[in-house]
């Protein structure tokens, strides 16, 4: 099978139109849409913030300045390690984390119920519903009812007011607890349909087996609904993982004044400062660092590249 | 034998809104006994097997497991184990974990549970397969696992949920004669649904059919055969020609019908209709193929039919053969292929005739429709 068969065959089965116009698209969402702008960041990374003049002048040589930048700081700083940005860039990383696991521990019982009494009727369609329809409003809009929501005289600060539970309204935003609601409500469909699909192919039987056989609910879903869902899981986790650790509205919106997430760092270089090398070497670190995170997580947890594209 | 724990229904409904899956329902089955439900797809014969491992609970009535009520008792608390449809092993765990799930739930460590493993393989002749996930394992090999599986938690009673039906032929039959000796080894009681009425006459000691949520006979595997007690259990296991007519006369255990195209016929009357049947009344004559033979003499008599055959089935160790009676009347005859000269080629007009006693009369009623 050489590569002019596959393409004889390729344009046998789906005609030279059709076929061509596939290649094309496959080839420029590959290329041009994923490659190239990754590539060009990544050349960025390793120049010098040079004013446009001196671009591609003798000057712009490559450089490893904005990596010993994020770690070392700025040449004769008073630390020795560049505290400020690695702090964010730790802090991000776990708060990505925390709000993954938050959001799997969330998600798991809502898209267990659905894949489980799908055909069970009205309830699930509107629950579907809920889920879906606040999705056709604007993220920033989304991040700003949150900030409403869980400011000093927002509904939950006067609703516990109203009852009485706390004497004077909480400082939701200061403590970070509204960024958290809002990174975890953003991406909870991309949690829940991973998960949910996954279930909805586990064999009925398998739960009742397992049930007959004296189970609790517990072992079950560690037996064997979490083991057959681990593909979804898995999938939910990572894309949830990678666009909170990427997220910028949810952080500038409800972020609390002392709370930087790393993509705010980013943003400033790319667009305050103006130095687009130092934005896109801060970039690439995020991206390798989540990537390898991913990765380590799916060796460690047993999940092969394979099962999550099912 | 006397491990196996005795299990009766109780005048048991169940019912899912309007639709009555079930209707009074008295089975009493011994214990130690191979008992099987038989009958078409939506008899209700799944439902009850359901009611019995404790998935749903009946509507009216009582369970009883070893004399006592199951009522309000779930399936993971009554002394029975499942066998599904589709086995439902779980695909994720090694064959021996599969097996040994019940005792894990329990909280057995994992060396005993290891060594029960190897004994339960050792009995399915699996023997050093423990490691192997389920999906390596051919269809039979399965089969076996998920009665060991069912078998390792040591149920009073084993539930089998027609676990033979994705088999091929071959690896049915070869399976029925499996069951039917683990179920005499282990003694305990084995409750077994099925369709398929080979599977339920070769294996049980008692078959009840069921019809439409109703159970119609319980009985022994010949009973059911030769002495059905609905026209339903007589059409629908195993094959009959029917004849409708009404009785004519009442002559001790034989009956004569006259029936509208093949004139009069005479026949033993069913148990189920001895006393209740009364001249005049619409009655039904079934006639088996295999009962039908070549009359040598062909003088007219009341167990005797003519008629002339349209065509022929080969079949290896039977030829079954289609005729066409008075008033083109179909009947079926099916003859053992024991070498000799055929006498059914087509338009021979032939007399047939049939022992009075292998042939039964039952009141008219709904047949099992084809």
């Amino acid at each position: 099978m050489n590569i002019a068969n596959f393409f004889r065959n390729y344009f046998e089965k789906n005609g030279i139109g059709l076929g061509t116009f596939l290649l094309v698209a496959v080839v420029f969402w590959v290329v041009v849409l994923i490659i190239l702008p990754q590539l060009s960041m990544l050349d960025f990374s390793f120049r010098h913030h040079l004013p446009p003049p001196e671009m591609g002048g003798p000057k712009d040589v490559y450089t490893l300045e904005h990596y010993e930048y994020l770690i070392l700081g700025a040449p004769g700083a008073d630390t020795s390690y560049n505290v400020v940005d690695l702090g964010v860039f730790g802090r991000t990383l776990m708060a990505a984390v925390f709000v993954t696991l938050l959001n799997l521990v969330i998600c798991y019982p809502i898209a267990y119920y659905l894949a489980q009494t799908k055909g069970g009727g009205g309830y699930t369609r509107i629950l579907v519903l809920l889920l879906i329809i606040p999705y056709w409003i604007n993220e920033i809009l989304r991040a700003f009812a949150f900030r409403i929501i869980f400011g000093d005289s927002g509904l939950i600060n006067e609703t516990l007011l109203v009852f009485g539970l706390i004497d004077n309204p909480v400082d939701f935003i200061r403590a970070n607890v509204a960024l958290y609601a809002g990174l975890g409500y953003a991406y909870i469909l991309l949690m829940i349909f991973p998960i949910y699909n996954v279930i909805e192919s586990l064999d009925r039987n398998q739960i009742e087996a397992a049930r007959d056989m004296g189970a609790s609910w517990t072992r079950i879903h560690w037996r064997v609904v979490i083991p057959y869902a681990k593909p979804g899981i898995s999938s939910g986790c990572t894309m949830v993982f990678m666009l909170t650790a990427g997220a910028l509205a949810a952080p500038q919106i409800l972020g609390g004044p002392s709370s930087l997430w790393f993509t705010q760092i980013i943003y400033q270089w790319f667009n305050q400062g103006g130095n687009w090398p130092r934005g896109a070497a801060f970039a690439i670190v995020l991206l390798v660092t989540c990537v390898i995170i991913v990765l380590s997580m799916m060796r460690i947890f047993k999940v092969r590249m394979g099962d999550i594209g099912k | 034998m006397s491990k196996g724990v005795g299990v009766d229904l109780e005048d048991v409904c169940i019912r899912f809104g309007d639709f009555v899956a079930v209707r009074e329902a008295n089975v009493s089955i011994k214990g130690g006994e191979f008992f099987s439900f038989l009958g078409p797809s939506g008899c209700g014969k799944t439902t009850i097997l359901r009611a019995v491992s404790g998935f749903l609970e009946p509507s009216e009535g009582r369970v009883m497991i070893g004399g006592k009520d199951m009522a309000g008792f779930g399936p993971n608390k009554r002394p029975t184990a499942l066998i599904f449809q589709n086995l439902a092993l779980f695909p994720l765990m090694k064959v021996w974990e599969n097996i040994t799930f019940s005792l894990e739930v329990q909280g057995v460590g994992k060396a005993a549970r290891r060594k029960r493993a190897d004994e339960l393989l050792e009995m399915i002749a699996l023997t050093g397969q423990g490691d192997k996930l389920p999906s390596e394992l051919s269809g039979g090999q399965k089969q076996r696992v998920a009665i060991a599986r069912a078998l390792c938690a040591e149920p009073d009673v084993l539930l089998l949920d027609e676990p033979l039906s994705a088999l091929d032929l071959k690896l049915r039959q070869h399976m029925r004669t499996e069951l039917r000796e683990i179920q005499k080894r282990v003694g305990i009681t084995f409750i077994y649904i099925t369709h398929d009425q080979g599977e339920a006459l070769t294996m049980s000691d008692n078959v009840a059919v069921m019809r439409a949520g109703i159970v119609d006979q319980i009985s022994d595997g010949h009973s059911i055969y030769n002495d059905p007690a609905t026209p339903f259990v007589a059409s629908f296991v195993g094959e009959n020609n029917v004849f409708r007519g009404k009785v004519k006369s009442i002559n001790g255990d034989h009956a004569v019908i006259d029936t509208n195209r093949s004139g009069d016929l005479v026949a033993r009357i069913a148990t189920s209709a001895k006393g209740s049947l009364n001249i005049g009344d619409p009655a039904m004559m079934f006639l088996r193929p295999e009962a039908c033979k070549i009359a040598t003499d062909t003088s007219a008599a009341q167990n005797r039919l003519t008629a002339k055959v349209l065509h022929e089935e080969f079949e290896g160790q039977i030829y079954n053969v289609f005729l066409e009676g008075a008033q083109g009347k179909e009947i079926k005859m099916s003859l053992v292929n024991v070498g000799q000269e055929r006498q059914s080629k087509h338009s021979n007009e032939l007399t047939l005739e049939y022992n009075p006693d292998q042939a039964v009369i039952l009141p008219a009623g709904e047949l099992a429709s084809e």
